[in-house]
C-alpha cells in the first residue's frame, strides 16, 4: 500500500486544552506509517458558533483552511467532530453551489488563494478505518485491550446530519446505531458496551448559555456507560472528551448520583493497542484519572 | 428486461411498548412475531397488531399519506412515518428485531397515543401566523417573486408531526425550551418578506427557552420525514437576530461574536479568553475546574498560544468578508 498521507487540520483544542490528542494523534500515525501534514496556516472553524453570527465569513475561513489543503493537493483529516461538520458542510455547499463558490473566491482572491473543491476532508477515526483498514490494524496490535469493557461514545457533529458525514466518509454510519467506533474497539481487542447515550449529545456546545442542560447530558452519557459496566468510555471528538472528562462534578450535582470514568480520545486507545506508553499519549493530562496502565 | 415485481416476506419480532394510563401503573412491552412483506409500511404493521392480535391496541393514523402527521412514532429509537417508512427499509437499517414505542414514553396515554399538548402549546408560542397589515379592498394580488418564496426554505412543509420536538433531548431537560418545530414555524413566518411581526423574533431569542438553548446535536434534522432540517433554520434564526439587530448582550451571543474576535486577533481560538468575554465577572464559577485543568496541562495562557500562520490573511479576510456587527 502506497503511504498515506493527509493535511492535518488540528483545530483550536488539540493545541490548548486537549494537549494530549495532538501528542497521541501524532504517535498513532508514526505507529501506523501514516504521513500528517500540519495546515499551520489554518483558523478556527467557528466550532459553529461564529456560524451563527455571521455564516459567510464562516464560509470563507473555512473554504481558506480548505484551500491550504488542496494546495498540497491532500485529503483534510480533521481530528475533532465540530471541525469535521463545520469543515464538511463549508465544503458541501460551495461544490453545490456555483454562485455562492464565485463569492466565496473573490474573497479568497484578495489574498492569493482559490477554493477549487478538489481535496476531500475527512475525521481520523474514517481515515483509519476507511483508508488504513481494520483489518491491517488489527494485526499490528501489540497489546490487545482485552481485559477491558470500552463504551465509545460518539459524539453528534460525526454521525448527524447523517446524509452530510455519509457523503464525507465511505463507513455509512446509521445515526440510530452507529459502529464506527465499536469496530474500532473490536479491532483493538477490547469489548464494546452498548448503551442508549452513545450516540446522543454531550450538551458541550450549550455549557456557558444553558450549564443545567449541559450537565444533564453528560451525566446521562457516563452513568449509561457505567450501568453498561464500563471499564473507560472513548471517544473520537475533543469537545465531547472535555465535557464528559472535566465537567464531572457538574453532572453528578444535575443528576444526583456521583459519575466519572475515564474518558480516552480514540487515538489514545488505539495508541494503547498498538504499544505506545502511556507518556507518548498523554494519558496524565485527565481528570478523571486513567489508572489501568 | 422483465418489469415483474417481486414480493419477497421475512419473519420480523416486534417488542411493541403497550401502556393504558386508565389501568396501568406501568407500561409494559408485548412481543409480536409476523409475516412481513416488502410492500408493507410501518403503518400496515400496527394495523395488523389490533386487527390480527389485539383490539385495543391504539395508536392515531388519518391522511395515511404523509401529510397530516399523526402517526408519527419510534422504531428503535428513530422517529417515523408510519405511513411512509417502509418495513424494508426498517429491517435493512436495524434487522429483525424492532421496537415499537411512541414519540415520547413519558407522554403516552394509550400505547403511541400521546398528550402533545406541550408541543401545541409551544407551537401557539411563537406567533405561528403571518402578521401583515391587510388591505381589505385589494386592487392587485399581493404577489410574493419566486426568489422571496425560496427564503422560507421549505419550512412552510412542516406537517407539525412532533418527530423533531420528542426527538430533542433539550426539550427532554427544559420544559421550557421551545423546541424545533416551534423554530421552523417561528423561521417560516420570520422569513416570509409580508410578516410584519415585531415580537416573534425576540420572542424566540429569550433565553433558557429559546434559539441559544438548542444543544446543536441534529437530532430534529435527522428526524424529520419531510426534512425540513429544523436546526439549520435555529441557525438562520440565530443569524436574523443580529442582522435585524436584535441579538442581546448576553453570554450565548457573546459566545459566537467572541470566535470573531479570537480569529481576529490569532487566527485560532483562545479558549480561555472566549470564556471570559462571554461570562465576563460570572467566569469566577469556572475556576475550581479550570485549576484542576491547570495542574493537568490543560490550559494555555493567552501568551502561550500558537497563532496561525499568516494571520494578515485572515485579519483581511475577517474585516473584508464580515457581514454583520454586534
Ligand atoms: S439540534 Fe437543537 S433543536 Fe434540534 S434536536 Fe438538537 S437541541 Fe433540539
Ligand atoms: S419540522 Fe419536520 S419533524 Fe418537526 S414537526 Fe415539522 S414535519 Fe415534523
Ligand atoms: S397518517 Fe397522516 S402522516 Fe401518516
Amino acid at each position: 500500500m502506497e503511504k498515506l498521507k493527509y493535511a492535518l487540520f488540528t483545530g483550536c483544542t488539540a493545541k490548548q486544552s486537549t494537549p494530549e490528542q495532538m501528542m497521541s494523534t501524532m504517535a498513532v500515525a508514526e505507529k501506523l506509517g501514516i504521513e500528517l501534514v500540519e495546515l499551520t496556516e489554518a483558523s478556527c472553524c467557528g466550532a459553529s458558533h461564529l456560524q451563527d453570527y455571521d455564516d459567510f465569513l464562516s464560509l470563507v475561513l473555512n473554504a481558506r483552511n480548505i484551500a491550504y489543503a488542496e494546495k498540497h493537493g491532500l485529503t483534510m483529516v480533521t481530528i475533532c467532530n465540530t471541525c469535521q461538520l463545520n469543515t464538511a458542510m463549508t465544503k458541501h455547499r460551495l461544490d453545490n453551489n456555483e454562485e455562492l463558490k464565485a463569492k466565496v473566491n473573490e474573497k479568497l482572491a484578495e489574498v492569493g488563494l482559490e477554493y477549487k473543491g478538489t481535496s476531500d476532508v475527512t475525521h481520523f477515526l474514517y481515515a483509519i478505518i476507511d483508508d488504513f483498514g481494520l483489518d491491517k490494524l488489527k494485526e499490528m496490535v501489540v497489546t490487545p485491550l482485552s481485559q477491558f469493557n470500552i463504551a465509545p461514545f460518539y459524539g453528534c457533529h460525526n454521525i448527524r446530519p447523517s446524509e452530510l458525514q455519509n457523503e464525507t466518509h465511505k463507513t455509512a454510519e446509521n445515526p440510530y446505531n452507529p459502529t464506527s467506533l465499536d469496530d474500532l474497539i473490536i479491532a483493538c481487542g477490547g469489548e464494546t458496551v452498548d448503551y442508549d447515550e452513545k450516540n446522543k449529545c454531550c450538551g458541550f456546545h450549550v455549557e456557558l448559555q444553558a450549564p443545567h442542560t449541559a450537565a444533564v447530558l453528560t451525566g446521562n452519557a457516563i452513568a449509561g456507560a457505567m450501568d453498561g459496566n464500563a471499564d473507560w468510555m472513548v471517544t473520537p471528538c475533543p469537545l465531547c472528551h472535555l465535557k464528559l472528562d472535566t465537567q464531572t462534578a457538574h453532572a453528578s450535582e444535575a443528576i444526583g448520583r456521583e459519575v466519572e470514568l475515564p474518558v480516552l480520545h480514540m487515538q489514545q486507545m488505539v495508541g494503547l493497542a498498538l504499544g505506545c506508553t502511556p507518556a507518548e499519549l498523554g494519558l496524565n493530562h485527565h481528570l478523571a484519572k486513567v489508572d489501568f496502565v | 428486461m422483465s418489469t415483474e415485481h417481486k414480493i419477497t416476506t421475512q419473519k420480523v419480532n416486534f417488542k411493541v411498548f403497550r401502556f393504558n394510563a386508565d389501568e396501568d401503573y406501568l407500561p409494559y412491552y408485548e412481543n409480536y412475531d409476523m409475516e412481513v412483506t416488502s410492500e408493507e409500511v410501518v403503518l400496515d404493521i400496527l394495523n395488523r397488531i389490533k386487527w390480527d392480535h389485539d383490539g385495543s391496541f391504539s395508536y392515531r393514523r388519518s391522511c395515511r399519506h404523509g401529510i397530516c402527521g399523526t402517526c408519527a412514532i419510534k422504531v428503535n429509537g428513530r422517529s417515523t412515518l408510519a405511513c411512509k417508512e417502509s418495513m424494508n427499509d426498517m429491517v435493512e437499517l436495524f434487522g429483525n428485531e424492532l421496537v415499537i414505542e411512541p414519540l415520547s414514553k413519558k407522554r403516552a396515554v394509550k400505547d403511541m397515543i400521546i398528550d402533545k399538548g406541550d408541543f401545541w402549546e409551544k407551537h401557539a408560542a411563537v406567533t405561528p401566523y403571518l402578521v401583515a397589515d391587510i388591505d381589505e379592498n385589494p386592487e392587485s394580488e399581493n404577489l410574493v417573486s419566486p426568489e422571496d418564496a425560496e427564503k422560507l426554505d421549505e419550512a412552510d412543509l412542516c406537517i407539525q408531526c412532533g418527530a423533531c420536538h420528542y426527538a430533542c433531548p433539550a426539550v427532554e431537560i427544559n420544559e421550557d425550551f421551545f423546541g424545533p418545530a416551534a423554530f421552523a414555524a417561528a423561521y417560516r413566518f420570520s422569513a416570509d418578506v409580508r410578516d410584519n411581526s415585531t415580537s416573534r423574533l425576540a420572542d424566540v431569542n429569550e433565553e433558557k427557552q429559546g434559539v441559544w438553548d438548542c444543544v446543536k446535536c441534529f437530532e430534529c434534522a435527522e428526524a424529520c420525514p419531510k426534512e425540513i432540517n429544523p436546526i439549520g433554520k435555529i441557525t438562520k434564526l440565530h443569524q436574523m437576530a443580529f442582522q435585524e439587530g436584535i441579538a442581546k448582550n448576553n453570554v450565548a451571543v457573546r459566545h459566537a461574536v467572541g470566535f470573531k474576535k479570537s480569529i481576529m486577533k490569532n487566527g485560532v481560538l483562545d479558549e480561555g479568553g472566549l470564556v471570559l468575554y462571554s461570562e465576563g465577572p460570572a467566569i469566577v464559577k469556572h475556576i475550581p475546574v479550570a485549576f484542576k485543568m491547570f495542574t493537568k496541562g490543560k490550559i494555555v495562557p493567552p501568551w502561550g498560544i500558537t497563532k496561525s500562520q499568516n494571520l494578515d490573511e485572515i485579519q483581511k479576510l475577517v474585516k473584508s468578508s464580515s457581514t454583520v456587527k454586534f
